[in-house]
């Protein structure tokens, strides 16, 4: 243990703390902007580059960064003398010296980082009129807005795509004043190998990353006559958009969520979770018929785009392995527009979904050639939950006094299995329950698979379905992803079944989701919301979805039938980008 | 590239080069498992700058993969770097010293004396290809201050009422070998 | 030539090979042959001196005279001033400014005739006399060179030569010490870091050999970046060997085997003979496995830089060593303890390994014995500017800038007056007249608010403006900055902002308040050196130079007449004729007035360029 003072006080810490470890075990809370530190996914962010944290240490010459001077025995730290807060302030005068003064429209505003600095430090004027950074703004991927005139330089970005998503996307870009993260040769992002996962917008704490804006649309199609607006809501969006109303993280809002999305004016308000269920019965299915075959093996689960889009840039040889199942957006879109359609008679023309994501891929995703059905879109606008709260809170709606309510029907029915969807291990799961009983035709009576969930990157099993051993992963983090796949490819390991998620932790953690900051106990608060769900519905198993049998009874027919193909899969396409390995 | 009109044989051109590259490329021994191989990539970049004289995507991306590292992080070297450049340089490459010897002796008035001839900036290249302007930071040979470098070629103590000499002898160089190899 | 695997077949190679620098070295006899040595630095090189040797080879080889007579090109003589410089021994006799066409008389006058070529001997300023001998000159009289020993004495490209001057009997005798007693012998000799920060070296190895580590690395860092500094390339060029020795010796004492230089790319001929040198040392086994049978292996390898400035910090060039940007990573922890890809590094500068061998030769206590307390040994300058003795030089720590500036450098060019000297760079300060006798080492340099930096000096005349001069080397520094932390890339773009304000006329009194603020939050709170001393050059002229800051801002006005925005060209009407020069030559056409008319500038036009000045013969046009 290393001995030191800060501020007069006495503090003891582990040899290799850092100086703002030391301070925050006294309470002392030094401001700090560029430093991120994120447990479980493994994300460290330390470049000192703000030098807003900086303190004074006796003996040393300059100042010091907090986040990342170690702390050494004996060592005198004071944080507030005059020569320390006349710094951190220049700092801040110059950073916003160079950023654009636009926070009244800025969709970052009251939850931006240098925001809050720059009221809490009571800064008041604009003291250099200099020379301002200019860049285009690229919304090019419809999912990903880049704004780099809000790129303050801290790299939390580039470490998250290079370091723990391994996407490489992202660098530094030019020397000098003008630097800034930015793209291969400052491409759009459309032209790059990024997979839209939107962890980096997660990590910014500007608004120089943040997801393309379709609130307008929302608005435009709720304010058209002639559309039917329907909506749906993944599972991981009720865990947490309660945050955005001043709740705790992981209460369950669904019944008030229904209840305020009512009080919008959608015409019909369904559960994305219906459609997890209905993936899980095409794709148990599917994973069924390939065990059998004993091909095509392991099976990739296919519902996260940005993972998808991973797989076809990084890994495009193992692209068969995918399963040719669409997402639960996907399938709940599609089943919109082609049973709900035909059996309420609207012509699916004038029909607009909209759905409610964690996510910033999926509206990437909706966006996709082939995610339709005999030529309509099945998805038509994605907001993300951040988004949601702004709508509903412009709607008067504030979910603390909204009522319980319920979702519509048909689509509105769901089971314990189809939640757990929103956290990482949970498709796997929901799958194995469902393939257990078709495969051994008997009752599952356990139907807590606990091996496959946690935090843990990568969680493996196996299992014995009658004889026949299934051995499964669930991946969450493209890096672990990564990892995973070079194994497979090099054929050091076997698997059957693998799930897997681009955000590290599953959806709870999407790059849509309220900002967490460095409160990464938030997401572990969502998913053990979504099993405490789980455990309180009467039906536990896909298949036994009451609402998706009828689906299968009225019009698919069976699963993996010609009618499920034409409107519930899809085929993705490998596209080798500039990346390599 | 801009020959489009040159069609088959920039294309070998472009073929021979990427082979000169290739050539280069595998006498490093880069192998892709170490987590150290990209010490040698500022050597390569400047190599494969001297093939094909700058170095747009195709090239970057060619190199990225060789050591398999991402597009991006070739293209953020680049852009650190002076020397390294995405753009073509025009065929004459200007380079007036700014070290401050040379600026002490007045080598921001031969800057832009050769920015009035030339009718471009610092850092622009001449519609027509021919001449690019830049100024450097220092070549080491203050005792020829102010010093002008041309294509490898060092002039010093150049005055003001020079440049235009200066430029005028490189036309003439470039209207003889044009004339030359018309003749030929 | 047979491989050197043991000490005794290195003193053979010494003993046969020195007799080829016999004449060179003074030691002459009946029969000792006629050398040709021509200057071979970029300077010299720029002005054709390969043109000349080989023109001078031709000659000899036209008279048949390959036995007696040879002609060499050599390391940098220093006296850029005078190039290109032909040395003849073994008359020692100094020709300066020789040109190609000069090669037939030099060949037939002197070295078939015996007869000097007068018009070519370097003439004193002062004295008006011709000197024929270098020693005798004023500019190398006061210099002692260590690390420039080998400069301009030998011919850089051909190791047998260095081995003639004891070469390669440094790292031997290191060799046959303790890794321990190397570090003593190195800390005893006071050598001092001398790219510019000043750390005693030995203390840097002896940390660096403390950590334990798998692998470790010597690196040279030969990022010569300073504008105006051309010290480490002279090295380079003229005596390459010097420093692998150094490397090789440095690498012993802290357990290391590979050692790189880094070395910019503006440097071609400079990397050139260096990868000579290394292939040849490699091809004797002096670098490689079990050198000199000591069980050490060393090897070399070269990195070229790409042209930026701030990759001369070390922990910015071991990231452009690693192949990424050349970003400065925090400190703690040191290179010395984790560096080029995490294991223990040492970066040591050319200047400083080129003077390990020579510690080791003569011992720590000869080399300490010159120098002052604190700063041991002796330091190479690039002494450029307005002095009229431009080129490099190297004296003992101690000599004062007076006899550096006006004994060594001549005096100030064209009869103007001294006003200031700049050292260290843009991370220096200038020191004015009243400094003229501060003997230069590292500390008194510091406590009037300069530093050493690597060497660069330039000397100011009373024509050059000092807040003009704070502006370019923030430009500089702005250029350079690696964009990295938020007070260099900003705070140091904002002053540069406002100094440009001051030398445009917009400037505001209280603009040198900020600028002062803005120079203690960048200094304190930047990540790297780079950043930290960018404000030193402003706070410096600040210092010394407010009357001129005063003048730009109050006065609207530059007092060296230098800051075009504030300068004012007029027209005397009594003096001029009506000729019309100057309103042909006025590039803007803001001369109005007909032939035999007195002619007006229109100052809303004019831009200051100057050529009406020019252009007049009668000083009918003033600036002010």
């Amino acid at each position: 243990m290393i001995n030191l003072t800060i501020d007069g006080q006495a503090v003891s810490v582990p040899e290799g703390s850092t100086i703002l470890e030391a301070a925050r075990q006294l309470n002392l809370d030094i401001p700090t902007l560029c430093y991120l530190k994120l447990e479980q996914s493994r994300y460290l962010n330390q470049v000192a580059s703000c030098r807003v944290c900086v303190v004074e240490v006796e003996g040393r010459r300059n100042l010091a960064p907090s986040c990342v001077t170690p702390v050494a025995e004996g060592m005198k730290v004071v944080t507030n003398s005059r020569r320390v807060l006349s710094s951190r302030r220049k700092n801040l005068e110059l950073i916003i010296s160079n950023h654009p003064f636009e926070c009244l429209i800025c969709a970052k505003s009251t939850d931006c980082e240098l925001q809050k600095l720059v009221w809490e430090f009571g800064l008041n004027k604009q003291r250099y009129q200099g020379e301002k950074s200019e860049f285009p703004i690229d919304m090019s991927s419809g999912a990903l807005k880049r704004d780099a005139t809000k790129c303050i330089m801290c790299r939390r970005c580039e470490t998250m795509c290079n370091s723990v998503q391994t996407v490489g996307a992202l660098t530094a870009f030019g020397r000098g004043f003008h630097t800034v993260v930015s793209t291969a040769e400052a491409k759009p992002l459309i032209e790059t190998s990024c997979t839209y996962c939107g962890q980096c917008v997660s990590v910014c704490p500007t608004a120089a990353l943040t997801g393309v804006g379709n609130i307008y649309d929302t608005w435009s199609a709720l304010f058209n006559p002639k559309k039917t607006v329907i909506v749906q809501v993944a599972p991981a969006v009720r865990v947490a958009i309660g945050e955005e109303f001043g709740m705790a993280p992981g209460e369950i809002v669904t019944g008030k969520l229904v209840a305020g999305l009512r009080r919008v004016g959608f015409d019909a308000i369904f559960d994305t979770t219906f459609g997890a269920d209905l993936t899980v019965v095409e794709e148990g299915h599917e994973i069924i018929e390939r065990l059998t075959k004993n091909e095509k093996l392991p099976i990739l689960t296919s519902c996260c785009p940005g993972w998808i889009n991973f797989l076809e840039y990084h890994f495009p040889k193992l692209n068969y392995m995918a399963s040719t199942c669409k997402s639960p957006q996907q399938m709940t879109g599609a089943v919109v527009k082609t049973y709900y359609a035909q059996k309420m008679g609207l012509n699916p023309e004038d029909i607009v979904v909209v759905s409610i994501m964690p996510c910033i891929a999926k509206k990437y995703e909706s966006k996709l050639p082939g995610e339709e059905a005999y030529g309509i879109r099945d998805v038509d606008v994605v907001l993300t939950t951040r988004e949601l709260a702004k709508i509903l809170k412009e709607s008067g709606v504030d979910l603390n006094h909204m009522p319980e309510e319920e979702f519509d029907n048909p689509l509105g029915q769901s089971t314990g299995a189809g939640v757990i969807f929103g956290g990482t291990g949970g498709v796997l799961e929901a799958a194995l329950r469902t393939v257990y009983e078709k495969v051994t035709g008997k009752t599952l009576e356990d139907v807590n698979f606990t091996e496959v969930r946690g935090l843990i990157g990568t969680r493996e099993a196996s299992f014995d379905l009658d004889g026949r051993i299934v051995r499964v992963a669930a991946v969450s983090g493209l890096g672990n992803t990564r990892k995973v796949l070079e194994k497979i490819e090099s054929g050091e390991e076997q698997y059957d079944i693998i799930e897997i998620m681009a955000c590290p932790g599953g959806c709870v953690n999407g790059g849509g989701q309220p900002y967490s900051k460095d409160r990464d106990d938030i997401v572990e608060q969502r998913i053990r919301a979504l099993y405490s769900i789980d455990r309180g519905q009467k039906i536990r198993k896909s298949h036994l979805n009451p609402s998706v049998q009828e689906l299968y009874q009225a019009y698919l027919g069976e699963a993996g039938s010609h009618k499920a193909h034409e409107i519930l899969h899809i085929v993705h396409h490998a596209e080798e980008k500039d990346c390599c390995n | 590239m801009t020959n489009a009109n040159a069609g088959c044989k920039c294309q070998d051109e472009l073929k021979e080069k990427f082979q000169e590259l290739d050539q280069y490329l595998e006498g490093l021994h880069v192998d892709p498992k170490n987590p150290r191989r990209k010490d040698t990539l500022i050597n390569a970049l400047h190599h494969a700058q001297e093939i094909f004289g700058h170095l747009p995507e195709p090239v970057q991306i060619h190199i990225a993969k060789h050591y398999s590292i991402p597009h991006a992080d070739v293209s953020g070297v680049i852009s650190f770097y002076n020397y390294l450049t995405v753009e073509p340089k025009g065929k004459i490459q200007v380079n007036v010293c700014m070290g401050t010897a040379c600026y002490v002796n007045g080598a921001e008035k031969i800057l832009r004396e050769f920015e009035r001839v030339l009718e471009i900036k610092t850092g622009e290249v001449s519609p027509d290809g021919k001449f690019s302007i830049e100024s450097l930071r220092c070549v080491g040979a203050c005792g020829l201050a102010p010093v002008v470098t041309i294509n490898h070629k060092v002039y010093g103590k150049v005055k003001v009422s020079d440049v235009k000499d200066i430029i005028e002898s490189y036309l003439v160089e470039e209207t003889d070998q044009t004339m030359e190899a018309s003749n030929a | 030539m047979p491989e050197i695997r043991t000490d005794e077949q290195l003193i053979d190679a010494y003993n046969q090979f020195k007799g080829l620098l016999s004449s060179r070295l003074g030691t002459v006899t009946d029969d000792t042959n006629q050398l040709i040595l021509v200057c071979g630095g970029t300077g010299c090189h720029a002005s054709e001196s390969n043109l000349i040797v080989k023109l001078f080879s031709e000659q000899i080889a036209a008279h048949g005279m390959e036995d007696k007579i040879s002609a060499e090109i050599t390391g940098c003589f220093g006296f850029c001033e005078k190039g290109p410089i032909v040395k003849v021994y073994p008359e020692n006799v100094f020709y300066v400014h020789v040109k190609p066409s000069d090669v037939a008389e030099i060949f037939e006058e002197h070295l078939l005739k015996g007869q000097k070529v007068k018009r070519l001997l370097y003439e004193d300023p002062q004295l008006k006399e011709k000197i024929e001998t270098s020693e005798n000159i004023s500019f190398y009289s006061l210099q002692h060179r260590v690390a420039l020993r080998n400069c301009g004495l030998i011919n850089p490209e051909k190791i047998e030569e260095y081995l003639g001057v004891r070469g390669y009997q440094a790292l031997s005798r290191a060799l046959s010490m303790s890794q321990q007693e190397v570090i003593e012998e190195m800390k005893n000799s006071g050598l001092r870091g001398r790219g510019g920060a000043g750390f005693l070296t030995g203390r840097k190895w002896e940390f660096a050999n403390k950590y334990q580590s798998d692998e470790k690395f010597v690196i040279c860092n030969a990022d010569e970046g300073d504008p105006g500094a051309f010290m480490d390339r002279s090295i380079m060029e003229g005596d390459s060997h010097s420093v692998i020795e150094g490397m090789a010796i440095a690498g012993y004492a802290i357990g290391a085997s590979q050692g790189y230089v880094y070395i910019r790319a503006e440097y071609p001929l400079a990397v050139e003979r260096l990868q000579i040198a290394i292939d040849q040392a490699r091809q004797l086994g002096l670098l490689g496995k079990n050198i000199l049978q000591s069980g050490f292996d060393f090897d070399v390898s070269v990195r070229l830089g790409a042209g930026a400035f701030v990759c001369g910090e070390e922990t910015a060039l071991i990231h452009s060593l690693e192949g990424l940007r050349g970003e400065p990573f925090t400190k703690p922890p040191f290179p010395a303890e984790s560096g080029l890809w995490e294991k223990p590094t040492i970066v040591n500068n050319v200047e400083t390994l080129a003077n390990v061998p020579a510690v080791f030769l003569d011992g720590a206590e000869n080399f300490g014995a010159i120098g002052t307390k604190t700063s041991k040994g002796t330091k190479v300058f690039a002494l450029a500017g307005k002095v009229n003795n431009v080129g490099l030089v190297e004296v003992p720590m101690g000599t004062t800038l007076r006899e550096i500036i006006f004994h060594i450098g001549g005096g100030i060019k064209d009869g103007k007056e001294f006003k200031a000297a700049q050292t260290g760079g843009p991370s220096g300060g200038c020191l004015p007249a009243q400094f003229l006798d501060t003997p230069i080492d590292y500390e008194s340099l510091a406590s009037v608010g300069s530093m050493m930096g690597s060497g660069g000096m330039i000397i100011m005349s009373d024509h050059d403006c000092m807040v003009n001069l704070a502006r370019f080397y923030m430009d500089f520094i702005v250029e350079e900055s690696c964009g990295r932390c938020v007070p260099c890339r900003i705070g140091n773009k904002r002053m540069l902002e406002i100094l440009t304000e001051i030398t445009e006329g917009r400037g505001k009194i209280e603009d040198l308040r900020e600028l002062k603020t803005l120079a203690e939050t960048i200094m304190d709170t930047s990540l790297c050196g780079l950043g930290q001393t960018a404000p030193n050059p402003v706070l410096s002229t600040l210092k010394y130079f407010m009357d001129e800051y005063e003048a730009h801002i109050i006065d609207h006005r530059c007092p060296a007449g230098t800051c075009q925005h504030l300068l004012r060209y007029e027209i005397i009407p009594e003096k001029c004729i009506g000729c019309t020069s100057c309103a042909r030559g006025c590039p803007v056409n803001c001369i109005s007035g007909s032939v035999k008319q007195i002619h007006v500038i229109d100052q809303t036009k004019c831009i200051k360029c100057g050529a009406c000045l020019t252009r007049c013969k009668f000083n009918a046009v003033v600036r002010n």
